[in-house]
């Protein structure tokens, strides 16, 4: 610990602490551009510059490391001036066209010109003024206002690992650009409008839409990938504007991907709004919600009940998906599931809360930034979990930590061992097999903290139990779950399915998991599927008999093969509760409301749970969730991270060659709101057909 | 005077040969076994004891400046870069000995990178200094062959590499922070400092960046002695220093003279005077573009040395004596100057990026008369806005010299304002 002396308050920080912080450690507000917690130190914008005593001239206060005994001010002559008079070149050459600048109300420039800047301009000369550059479909750049501060830079080439942001140009003629005036290829692209403290870069979509004082702000969680990252949703009236992150060491920093970001404009398009029943000429046609119960009342009625099952999508809340449970189990039905790609993780590790140590991300996501060995399989986190890629970037940048990577291909950000795609290799290491795989199973085993990560990719195969068995005497080998350490992690990417794990939302004794419940209605086997929102999975070749019913936000696949219809609210339209893949619950709350007659999920399903006489034994949100709790306590711990040993991991099956990959294709289009978003649209025609040729936009996750 | 016995510099102006044989008939490498047996800490206490200041323009203390290297090589090699970036206007002092006295620049390299335990030393040169680099390049090369340098370098035990690389232009690759980026293939930006380069340097790794005409000197100090070097001089600012005299002079020319000799005494013998006379001088910058100007009256006394300078409030800086008649519209000159700096600033900081322009753009309408006296006072407070708030001394180096101007000339200045600027019309009345 150092201890020095700031504006006559001697204050203690840790070693290696700069001054700045040492000084809002003594509660100083020190202004700045430059410096970013979160980034490497420029020292730059010498907006920080405060006295210590003996030096002769002002110091870069967020630069300097903290030395005992020093004696710093922070309100001095010498610091006011030269804080106005940093403040006055930051200005002469910027616009001051704050009335039409999207950043107005929230801009560090304004607000720091407001206490730290002289009330007039000396300034008589013509001012800069700076082309703007291209950056793709998200940002957009008013390069006049820039105050190069190079935040936008770091960002890029520490966190988000695309060297193509830079600056060029000398002296005043410097400018910050793309180089070739290309799209920002990044999943985190849009982190350098807020990173941006003057409204050089703004968000593109949002342009123009909103002044940041008209907004209602509601804290909540991300449901665009399996992290439950925390925003800001900004509302106004009935309309979400944008969503911003939440500052969350533990989970997304303060970063959260494009798709979270700007994927908000699908919750305008195809939405449904008021209940729809298929008619006689085979067209779905508007209906009352009494309408469209009694046709459900009826097909039920004429099912028996092990002909009835249900599937759950991405996107469901726990409260949607525990109710569904409960009246799945009034009816008598054992035919269930909330894994809509089929993945056998769950059944192939026991259910429940005690068997989540097989399917959760044990590690922690902060874990990620004290492995030292990691090792990819199945799975590609640069598309599935942006934000959790950016950490094990920082952990290669900061400690070097070694990645291999079994299955999958791009590029990650950050330097890669690979092993090829050949899932049998798993096998082999633990027979002993020397290949490549030595050098992994080595460096797992040194290890003192060494991680498995693996993805849907790897779990949703016909031989995923054999992989997963694999991968378990892979762990029991390298020492993989220790006493202290928990090494084996499952990275989800979807918002839903850990709620729906941890409920034991899958198929019960005799029932049918999603591969066989599609079966099942393609050979008439099944007669009715209740489908709250799945809408990844193709129910379209169902047996004319049978009877489908989607609940859902979006007219998307899963309503298009649908008879019944009912209008569901989306997610920033309902205070739900989501288990992110720590096994982390946590709550997102409403922000607007939702359209024409659309209900929340849970709401529905209590209603026809009456409609259909088996009323399920709660009134409200409130009385659910006691409901809930009871039935699985863990529930009840909400912010907490899970890691529990697995207990079993798959079990023995052969593996086959096909080749591991990740099961998203394309990242910006992963769920219906994603893909109802024309904003995720122009990033698929600015990254995804600019990159990978005409094939690559087709499939949607 | 310095006697000709004492001169360092034998062949500054080329009239000898360059090449090794040559320049060994002239005293370099002599004794180079000997003096590469003496310890790392005897050297340093040998500069230190010359009182030899670095050369490049700022005078700290160069055997200091070695003792902040670590004791121990440890994980990380240490490196002595030599900064042959030579591009103050004004100043041409390396240039002449990277071409007629390149062997002294090596041989310096090879006993101060020894002293600082370098096996590497890198000499950064101007991009510009094409035949320089060449005759430079000859010289490392003729070394090499002589096993002066390289393993086992002149049969001392010590291995030590030179290598020269070619800058590309850019001013503020002078500074030694921007060098070192510039040599590891970054873009030349400053560094933030601490940590300094004898701590974090070239590639994370403990350097010591030292101007051309410090380590060239080095070798004659350890040869001739400490004593006599620190004899010659004044206290504190001591030994040989080479001038370099340019402008309205009758003979501008290069010399080595002693430290500490009357700016008009180094004006008069060795440049043939001022053009018309003595009583024709207008104004000199003593130390290249980047100090301030000092009038007449103060040129008539002031010694040429660090602190010398230092109390008429300009500098030694590297010896770039510029010297104005009475012919020089002094305004437009020192525009000239803010035009240069507005050009090779870097960018990177706030201050100096924004600064550089302003004060260019409030002289260049000085210079037309089209400025209000006001705005003197506000040029002189951009010029304190600027110095001392930046990450490097670009800044300062900007501001000094129209702090000059303004100091020095202000009745000047005041008078072309009043004369040209139309006085303030009267708004008629509408009526």
């Amino acid at each position: 610990m150092i201890k020095l002396t700031i504006d006559d308050i001697e204050v203690e920080v840790e070693d290696g602490a700069t001054i700045l912080q040492a000084c809002e450690t003594a509660g100083k507000e020190i202004p700045r551009f430059c410096y970013h917690e979160k980034l490497s130190i420029a020292g730059n914008c010498r907006m920080c510059l405060v006295e210590m005593e003996r030096a002769p001239k002002p110091i870069a206060s967020c630069a300097m490391p903290a030395g005992e005994g020093m004696v710093i001010k922070t309100d001095s002559n010498m610091v006011q001036k030269a804080r106005e008079g940093v403040m006055e070149f930051m200005l002469i050459n910027h616009p001051l066209d704050c009335p039409i600048c999207d950043q107005g109300g929230e801009c560090d420039l304004q607000d720091q010109a407001m206490g730290y800047g002289t009330a007039e301009s000396r300034y008589l000369e013509p001012k800069r003024a700076v082309e703007n550059k291209a950056m793709g479909p998200l940002i957009s750049t008013i390069m006049t206002r820039c105050i190069h501060c190079t935040r936008c830079v770091r960002f890029a080439t520490e966190v988000a690992g695309v060297p193509e942001l830079g600056a060029i140009g000398r002296g005043e003629d410097m400018e910050i650009t793309t180089y070739l005036e290309q799209a920002l290829a990044s999943e985190l692209s849009g982190n350098v409008v807020d990173l941006c403290p003057v409204g050089a870069l703004t968000s593109r979509p949002y342009a123009y839409q909103a002044r940041s004082w008209e907004l209602t702000h509601t804290p909540s969680i991300d449901v665009m990938d399996g992290l439950g990252c925390h925003i800001r949703v900004d509302s106004r009236g009935n309309q979400v504007m944008r969503v911003l992150p939440r500052h969350n060491d533990d989970i997304n920093e303060e970063w959260i991907s494009d798709k979270t970001r700007h994927a908000i404009d699908g919750l305008l398009a195809q939405r449904l709004d008021r209940p729809y029943l298929r008619g006689r000429d085979g067209r779905l046609a508007a209906a009352s919600w009494d309408e469209a119960f009694t046709a459900i009342k009826k097909a039920i009625k004429k099912a028996k009940a092990d002909e009835i099952g249900a599937l759950t999508g991405d996107l469901a809340d726990a409260e949607a998906i525990f109710a569904l449970g409960q009246l799945l189990d009034k009816i008598g039905t054992p035919h269930r599931d909330c894994r809509q790609d089929g993945a056998v993780i769950g059944s192939a590790t026991g259910t429940g809360g005690k068997g989540a140590g097989g399917y959760l991300f044990n590690s922690g996501i902060n874990g990620v930034d004290v492995a030292d060995a990691i090792l990819l399989i199945g799975t590609n986190p640069r598309s599935e979990a942006p934000v959790l890629n950016a950490r094990i970037r920082q952990n290669w940048l900061n400690n070097g930590v070694r990645v291999f990577r079994l299955g999958g291909a791009g590029d990650l950000t950050y330097p890669l061992v690979e092993l090829g795609d050949d899932a049998r290799v798993l096998e082999q290491w633990c027979d002993g097999g020397l290949n490549k795989g030595s050098a992994v199973v080595n460096a797992l085993k040194s290890a003192a903290r060494p991680m498995v990560i693996l993805g849907q990719g790897a779990l949703n195969r016909p031989d995923s139990m054999g992989i997963l068995h694999a991968v378990g005497r892979l762990a029991e080998q390298v020492d993989l779950v220790k006493e202290d350490w928990n090494g084996f992690n499952v990275l989800h990417s979807t918002a839903g399915v850990v709620g729906g794990l941890m409920l034991g939302f899958l198929p019960q004794k005799g029932g049918f998991a999603t591969p066989d419940m599609v079966r099942a209605l393609e050979h008439g086997r099944l007669k009715v599927l209740y489908n709250l929102g799945a809408d990844e999975v193709d129910l379209s070749r169902r047996h004319s008999d049978s009877f489908i019913i989607y609940q859902g936000s979006h007219g998307d696949r899963g309503a298009g093969c649908a008879d019944v219809v009912l209008p569901a609210a989306a997610w920033p339209e309902k205070d739900a509760t989501y288990v992110n893949t720590e096994g982390r619950v946590q709550r997102a709350n409403r922000a607007t409301f939702p359209p024409g007659e659309a209900r929340e999920d849970w709401a529905i399903i209590r209603a026809l749970s009456a409609v259909l006489g088996k009323k399920l034994g709660f009134d409200d949100l409130g009385g659910l969730r006691q409901a809930m709790i009871s039935a699985v306590p863990e529930f009840d711990e909400m912010d907490k991270p899970r890691s529990l040993k697995p207990k079993k991991l798959g079990r023995k099956q052969a593996i086959s060659n096909a080749p591991l990959q990740t099961h998203i294709k394309n990242f910006y289009m992963t769920c219906p709101i994603s893909r109802a978003s024309v904003t995720m649209a122009e990033c698929v025609k600015a990254f995804v057909y600019e990159n990978a040729g005409e094939d690559a936009g087709e499939d949607a996750g | 005077m310095l006697h000709d016995s004492d001169r360092i510099f034998t062949n500054l102006y080329g009239w000898h040969g360059t090449d090794l044989k040559s320049a060994r008939a002239r005293g370099d490498w002599d004794g180079i076994a000997g003096l590469l047996e003496r310890s790392h800490e005897d050297v340093i206490e040998a500069i230190k004891a010359s009182g030899l200041r670095g050369r490049g323009g700022a005078g700290f203390p160069t055997g200091l400046k070695w003792s902040f290297m670590p004791k121990e090589i440890t994980t990380r090699p240490h490196y002595l870069i030599v900064n042959a970036d030579e591009s103050e206007p004004g100043t041409c002092k390396d240039r002449d000995i990277l071409r007629y006295e390149p062997h002294k620049l090596v041989e310096g390299s090879l006993l101060a990178g020894k002293a600082m335990r370098a096996h590497v030393g890198y000499i950064y040169i101007r991009g510009e200094f094409v035949n320089e680099a060449k005759a430079l390049q000859t010289a490392i090369d003729e070394a090499y062959q002589a096993k002066l340098l390289g393993k086992n370098a002149a049969n001392s035990g010590w291995d030590f590499d030179l290598y020269l690389h070619r800058g590309a232009g850019a001013y503020i690759c002078g500074e030694e922070t921007a060098l070192i980026e510039s040599l590891e293939g970054k873009k030349g930006q400053p560094r933030l400092k601490p940590p300094f380069p004898a701590g974090v340097g070239l590639y994370g790794c403990p350097s010591t960046v030292n101007n051309v005409e410090t380590i060239a000197v080095v070798p004659t100090i350890l040869r001739r002695g400490a004593e006599w070097f620190a004899g010659l001089g004044r206290a504190g600012n001591t030994g040989s220093k080479l001038f370099c005299i340019s402008g309205h002079v009758n003979q501008p020319c290069n010399v080595e003279e002693e430290m500490g000799i009357p700016l008009k005494t180094l004006i008069e013998k060795h440049a043939g005077g001022v053009r018309g006379g003595w009583n024709n001088l207008l104004a000199v910058i003593p130390g290249g573009s980047s100090t301030p100007l000092i009038p007449k009256d103060i040129c008539n006394d002031v010694l040429m040395d660090f602190d010398s300078l230092q109390e008429a409030q300009t500098g030694l800086g590297t010896a770039g004596v510029i010297v104005m008649d009475k012919s020089t519209d002094i305004v437009q000159a020192i525009t000239r100057i803010a035009y240069f700096y507005k050009h090779e600033s870097c960018g990177q900081c706030t201050p100096c990026r924004e600064g550089t322009g302003w004060m260019y753009r409030m002289l260049e309408r000085m210079v037309r008369g089209e400025a209000t006296l006001e705005e003197i006072d506000i040029l002189y407070d951009v010029t304190k806005q600027v110095e001392g708030h930046t990450i490097c001394a670009l800044g300062d180096a900007a501001a000094w010299p129209i702090q000059g101007l303004i100091r020095h000339f202000r009745p000047a200045l005041e008078a072309r304002l009043k004369s040209k600027t139309p006085a303030k019309t009267p708004i008629e009345s509408v009526a």
